[in-house]
């Protein structure tokens, strides 16, 4: 019988199964960054042991960081803390560090794939829910605990159960305006935010296969948002000429190795998933969520269900979304006033991203009363955004372009959405108190976000092109 | 870690489906470099108003002395989202030594594990029924046996726990050390994956 993607990286990265329990699996590479990695230093550091493999470890400050004037030191006590006790463990361990001021500095799931460390077959892991990201590439990357960085850390292994399968085929052609976001939140609102626990998805068909890199990065990011330990799709010409010339991209004859080995990275036609979902590209409208789950979304277009519409079992769970929200049953989302909008994060802060939002807002306006933060995902795209003078369109509109970290997508660092207020944001959550306590978030794709920028309220972007 | 086999203690319900790890630690506390003391902002923006410690919500069972215990009963899908190990930290530190709920999201059940806090996944109605137990209703787990009781009314059910974990609990052992003993294993596996005849030659 056939093997699919997932099994043929799991069953070579196999170092030892347990009898009755976990796989040991080896991990190629290693993320870390500054929130999740002081305690496992510290297990290191309490055994009196080296990090085990440092070359397949490489570190940023992303979370806990300021987006603007990055140069001064961080205000906050606590959070300049832990970026300097990152720095100092790192150089304790011999780990490369892509710190503040470093040119390479940026949110850990954009820079592994824009300097070619992200490749094809690789399992990969960090202690941060958003890892699934890097499965774009086709491989098998996964969020892990603060204890499992540590063992990562120690041995360069992790103890897993093999999760069950489940692909997601999407074929069709794509409607107009309709990007990856709207793909993945459109996914999400089907299945729900706990519908892929316990699954790892393959994400297949012909409009998967349509997208760019970048955009398959934002869709494999929110698996997690449904509950799926990751996601992935198999690589192939588009993967390889994205990879092809990058900082730590193979050369040569390695380049010509891996890549023949790249090329048997795909579920064989009999393989086997334990679930599979088939969906329509033409049915996906440009989506918004309405909720305090990234699976309350709806079209731009449509209305946020009204209790009718609502299962029994679900309904307290509506109730206390919609009350946290403000927001009120049975009514249109099209037309509700925003106060921020956000436009960043490790889901949509690549310079895709910031070129697809560039050229819709080219010679507009934002509203006025409208807050528009736009925060590169890494120095690198922030650099290129100047060369590009898309700096030059975004201060023309009013837009903020800011410097590069997860910013305003957790209410970690300075950037925090004020209580009560309404923020149109492209990152991936939209918890209660995500965005800063008492924070109301709208999930949406770049365009919609951007479009709302320029209206000052949810607005079908279609109805703004030219 | 510390060995864990019988829990028997009251319990606390929280009946709010999908808590996400923002909930039970909001991010704003995550820039301690040490494990000790989330549990005073264990579920911050639930338990008080306006991030005033001076004023509990009375509405948040936390702040209800009518409840107490060493268990979480919490709806299903309990601790999605972000995999801040924190959240674990947190109720633990809080003194929760178990977490009930129909169903857990992966990495949060990982990190439970890890820290020595259970998590007893039970069938949807069995969740219900501890729902409907007055505050002084005590529920037993027996980590040995995979069983969690309504003491007050004898019902019972089994729990799944995989085989390696429980033996690990049972014993206070951790993954860590189990990974540093053969550690012998995983420098053959890496010689083996660098040679000529790997197909995923030179990987890493």
């Amino acid at each position: 019988m056939g093997k699919t993607l997932f099994e043929k990286i799991w069953e070579d990265h196999i170092v030892k199964q347990i009898e009755e329990g976990p796989s040991v699996l080896y991990i190629d590479k290693h993320f870390i960054h500054e929130v999740t990695s002081p305690q496992a230093f510290t297990g290191l550091n309490n055994r009196g042991i080296k990090l085990f493999r440092p070359r397949q470890t490489v570190a940023t400050a992303d979370h806990n960081v300021p987006t603007l004037h990055q140069e001064l030191p961080i205000k906050e006590e606590l959070s300049r803390l832990q970026v300097e006790a990152l720095k100092k463990n790192c150089a304790e361990h011999g780990v490369e560090l892509y710190g503040l001021g470093h040119p390479y500095q940026g949110i850990v799931h954009v820079i592994g794939p824009e300097l070619g460390i992200t490749q094809p077959g690789m399992t990969i892991v960090c202690g941060d829910s958003h890892t699934s990201t890097h499965g774009a590439f086709g491989t098998i990357a996964f969020g892990i605990g603060t204890s499992e960085v540590e063992m990562v850390m120690t041995t360069q292994c992790l103890l897993q159960s093999k999760p069950k399968l489940m692909r997601i085929n999407i074929n069709g052609e794509l409607n107009n305006a309709v990007v990856s976001k709207d793909i993945i939140l459109y996914i999400i609102s089907k299945i729900s935010a706990s519908g892929a626990t316990g699954y790892f998805v393959e994400y297949a068909g012909s409009a998967i296969r349509s997208l760019s890199m970048e955009a398959r990065m934002t869709i494999c990011n929110m698996s997690i948002e449904m509950g799926a330990r990751g996601g992935m799709i198999a690589p192939d010409e588009t993967t390889f000429n994205y990879i092809k010339g990058r900082r730590f991209a193979p050369q040569g004859e390695e380049w010509e190795k891996k890549l023949a080995y790249w090329k048997t990275l795909y579920s064989d036609a009999d393989a086997t998933f334990d679930r599979e979902i088939n969906i329509n590209a033409a049915e996906i409208e440009p989506m918004i969520t309405y909720g305090t789950n990234p699976g309350m979304g709806i079209p731009v277009t449509g209305h946020i269900p009204s209790f009718s519409e609502i299962d029994d079992k679900e309904r307290a769970s509506f109730e206390k979304a919609l009350r946290y929200m403000g927001l009120e049953a049975g009514v249109n989302i099209k037309g509700k006033k925003v106060d921020y909008v956000f436009i960043g994060s490790c889901t949509n802060s690549r310079i895709e991203d910031l070129r697809m939002v560039a050229s819709f807002v080219k010679g507009k306006k934002k509203a006025a009363g409208v807050e528009v933060w736009v925060v590169p995902g890494s120095h690198q795209v922030e650099m290129q955004a100047r060369e590009e003078g898309i700096d030059k369109i975004f201060e023309d509109a009013g837009f903020m372009l800011r410097q590069s970290g997860c910013s305003a997508c957790l209410g970690m660092n300075e950037d925090k959405i004020p209580a009560g207020k309404y923020c149109i944001s492209t990152s991936n959550r939209n918890f209660e108190g995500r965005q800063g306590a008492g924070a109301r978030t709208l999930l949406a794709s770049p365009l919609t976000a951007a479009a709302a920028a320029i209206t000052g309220m949810v607005t079908d972007v279609r109805e703004l092109f030219n | 870690m510390q060995k864990l086999e019988i829990i028997k203690s009251r319990f606390i319900p929280l009946k709010i489906e999908n808590v996400d790890t923002d909930q039970i630690i909001p991010a704003r506390f995550l820039k301690a470099t040490t494990k000790e003391g989330f549990g005073k902002n264990l579920f911050r923006d639930w338990r008080y108003e306006n991030n005033d410690e001076t004023k509990p919500r009375k509405d948040f069972v936390l702040n209800n002395s009518t409840y107490s215990g060493e268990i979480l009963v919490a709806e299903k899908n309990f601790g999605c989202g972000s995999s801040r190990e924190h959240a674990a930290w947190a109720l633990k530190d809080y003194g929760f030594h178990a977490v009930v709920s129909s169903f857990f999201a992966d990495i949060f059940k990982n990190n439970a594990l890890n820290n020595g806090v259970l998590p007893v996944q039970v069938s949807e109605p069995f969740l219900q029924k501890i729902f409907q137990q007055g505050p002084d209703s005590e529920l037993t787990i027996d980590l040995g046996n995979q069983k969690i009781r309504i003491d007050g009314t004898g019902e019972e059910e089994s729990f799944d726990i995989s085989a390696y974990k429980k033996t690990c609990l049972l014993n206070g052992y951790n993954d860590i050390d189990f990974l540093i003993s053969i550690k012998n294993d995983i420098e053959i596996f890496e010689s083996k994956k660098h040679s000529e005849n790997s197909k995923s030659y030179q990987l890493v």
